[in-house]
């Protein structure tokens, strides 16, 4: 494989927003049983906490992203991942809102990680992290709103596994959460998606540099496979349309094919290029453990497989949003959860978006989403309460 | 609390049925508008009535105006959507315009009075004069002000009559509370005569429970 590169591990020590230490009087009790703490959790903010602490938004970022929402990304210089959706005059407008955005637990942008030093050892923790899921992400989100001092978050929202985070909440905080915004996401992790993942695992561990998970105490990096794992991963995304409208067959810097195993075709190139700039920002451990996360999640499971017991008596406003051409977390998905909540008699807006995009649609510029985003906080904030 | 719209009261007036349905609502009772639309009864009722009010719309152009005005509306149908509400979780269950584009509009009228304690419900009776008339001078399928699609492009499958309505409400144990009819140009009556009202009118609306 071409161009992938030799960089040592991301530096974390100086990251732009905060990092605060929680777990210091109660320890985070992990749904694998493990007394976690005191642990970091990196987290950045937007805007401004009202004198009433009731504007907060928290955003959830999903299995890659981080808590760089709206800001040049200090290791890529790229903008944020949801700079369409998060500043001035934008859906989650920061005029208004005060976004908070966390490093999710076993991510690898300055919380608490298997790239962390573990203090039992003084080493990296590699394997050595307990395997986390979504609801001890959110567990963890809870401990930092209580630290900053709000009461109630105004609104929980993200795509994909931020929008399972944002489902969690509302299931497990619900009066905590004035408004839950799950976009492309699901109730619980599909086979299809835990095939998908799988993949991704076994191209980690089948790089020779993967060390069985100790790589970093060995200075090595398990690249090869991480970008592997990262270009199986991103043709979920896409959709077939997409995809063709990229790139169809299109050949990358050359009039004939090569007859060999050079990237001849763009999109070979692409997703060379996808799965390269990745292991820059990426740690290959951090990517196994939030896949797992992912894996575990099914919140019906939770509540003795009916999903709309998550949600009795709710007075959480709800709104949904999935992709038409989404085949990872697709309408379906969506609908399940609508349906779970009108036999909670929860209050649900869910709106299907037409696109070929496919599942990264929630990460791109939708007009759709952004008006239908901006009514139904402008609706939320009338029914709060929220000054102008 | 109502909704930031300032438009509101300088638009149109509603169509006349939804106002006749406006007004037979409680004031802050729970609604279910199924086939909203672009939301105008249910902003109207949650405006003027503060209601507690719900939609569900097929169309997707209909379901995302309705979340951007803030209206908690889902993307979905009569025929696959009302079964997972609990009995009774409405105070009004309100189809309008929309039972004779139901593929099983008998289940959905008994889905209807089992998740509302009432439902109101309208559509174009296929008994009126002028279908009659259209049918018996031309031979071919009327298209009238209430019903102006082809018979190819319509997606009324299942047109009744008023006397066809009131039977099957009887078959399947629904109780009618009120009935009006409506002529063209929107001028209303209650039903007294059910025999004259399927002769006379374009529309009827029915106010109903289960008994």
């Amino acid at each position: 494989m071409t161009a992938v590169l030799r960089m040592p591990a991301p530096a974390r020590a100086n990251l732009p927003g905060h990092r605060v230490v929680l777990g210091t009087e109660h320890e985070l009790r992990l749904d694998c049983g493990i007394e976690f703490g005191p642990f970091a959790l990196a987290y950045q903010t937007y805007g401004t906490l009202n004198a009433q602490r009731s504007n907060a938004v928290l955003v959830c970022h999903a299995l890659t992203g981080d808590q760089f929402v709206a800001e040049e990304h200090p290791v890529t210089g790229k903008p944020g991942w949801w700079s369409t959706m998060v500043g001035p005059g934008r859906p989650l407008d920061t005029e208004r809102y005060y976004i908070i955005c966390a490093n999710v637990l076993g991510g690898c942008m300055g919380t608490a990680g298997p790239m962390e030093t573990n203090p039992a050892t003084g080493k990296p923790y590699g394997l050595d992290f307990p395997v986390i899921t979504v609801a001890d992400m959110v567990r963890s989100q809870k401990m930092l709103i209580d630290h900053l001092g709000i009461e109630r978050l105004f609104c929980v929202t993200g795509g994909s596994m931020g929008g399972m985070q944002a489902l969690q909440w509302a299931a497990m905080y619900p009066e905590h959460v004035f408004a839950a915004v799950p976009i492309a996401s699901a109730a619980r992790h599909s086979a299809q998606n835990i095939a998908f993942h799988e993949v991704g695992r076994q191209a980690i561990v089948a790089d020779p540099d993967w060390c069985g998970g100790d790589y970093l105490s060995q200075g090595k990096r398990p690249q090869r496979g991480l970008a592997v794992a990262r270009m199986a991963a991103h043709i979920t995304y896409l959709s077939e349309a997409a995809l063709h409208r990229k790139f169809g067959r299109s050949l990358q810097d050359r009039q004939k094919v090569t007859y060999g195993f050079d990237a001849d075709f763009q999109v070979e190139s692409y997703l060379r290029y996808q799965g390269s700039t990745f292991v820059d920002r990426f740690d290959a451990n951090s990517y196994l453990y939030i896949t797992r996360a992912m894996d575990y999640f099914d919140l019906a499971a939770e509540h003795g497989g009916v999903l709309s017991r998550a949600f009795t008596g709710t007075k959480v406003r709800f709104c949904l949003v999935s992709f038409t051409s989404d085949w990872l977390f697709p309408t379906r998905e969506s609908r399940e959860i609508v349906h779970a909540l009108n036999a909670a008699m929860a209050n649900v807006s869910f709106v299907e978006i037409e696109t070929d995009k496919g599942h990264d649609a929630f990460l791109l510029d939708e007009p759709e989403l952004d008006k239908v985003l901006k009514g139904f906080l402008a609706g939320c904030a009338e029914h709060a309460g929220l000054d102008r | 609390m109502p909704l930031d719209r300032p438009d509101l009261a300088t638009q149109a007036p509603m169509r006349v049925d939804l106002q006749v349905i406006a007004d037979m609502i409680q004031p802050g009772s729970r609604v279910l508008d199924i086939g909203c639309g672009d939301g105008a009864l249910l902003e109207y009722l949650v405006h003027f009535k503060q209601v507690d009010g719900r939609g569900i719309e097929l169309s997707q152009a209909g379901v995302n105006a309705c979340v951007s005005h803030g209206l908690p509306v889902i993307q979905g149908d009569a025929d696959t959507d009302l079964k997972d509400y609990p009995s009774d979780a409405f105070d009004y269950a309100v189809l309008s315009q929309t039972l004779q584009a139901t593929r099983d509009p008998r289940r959905v009228l008994q889905q209807l009075v089992r998740i509302g304690k009432r439902a109101i419900v309208s559509f174009p009776n296929f008994g009126c004069w002028k279908v009659r008339l259209h049918l018996s001078r031309h031979g071919r399928m009327p298209v009238t002000a209430a019903l102006p699609e082809k018979w190819y492009n319509t997606p009324n499958i299942h047109l009744c009559t008023i006397l066809d309505f009131v039977e099957l409400c009887q078959e399947i144990g629904i109780y009618i509370e009120r009935g009006i009819a409506f002529a063209a140009g929107g001028k209303s009556w209650p039903i007294r005569s059910k025999r004259a009202a399927n002769l006379m009118s374009e529309q009827g609306l029915f106010l109903l429970r289960r008994r």
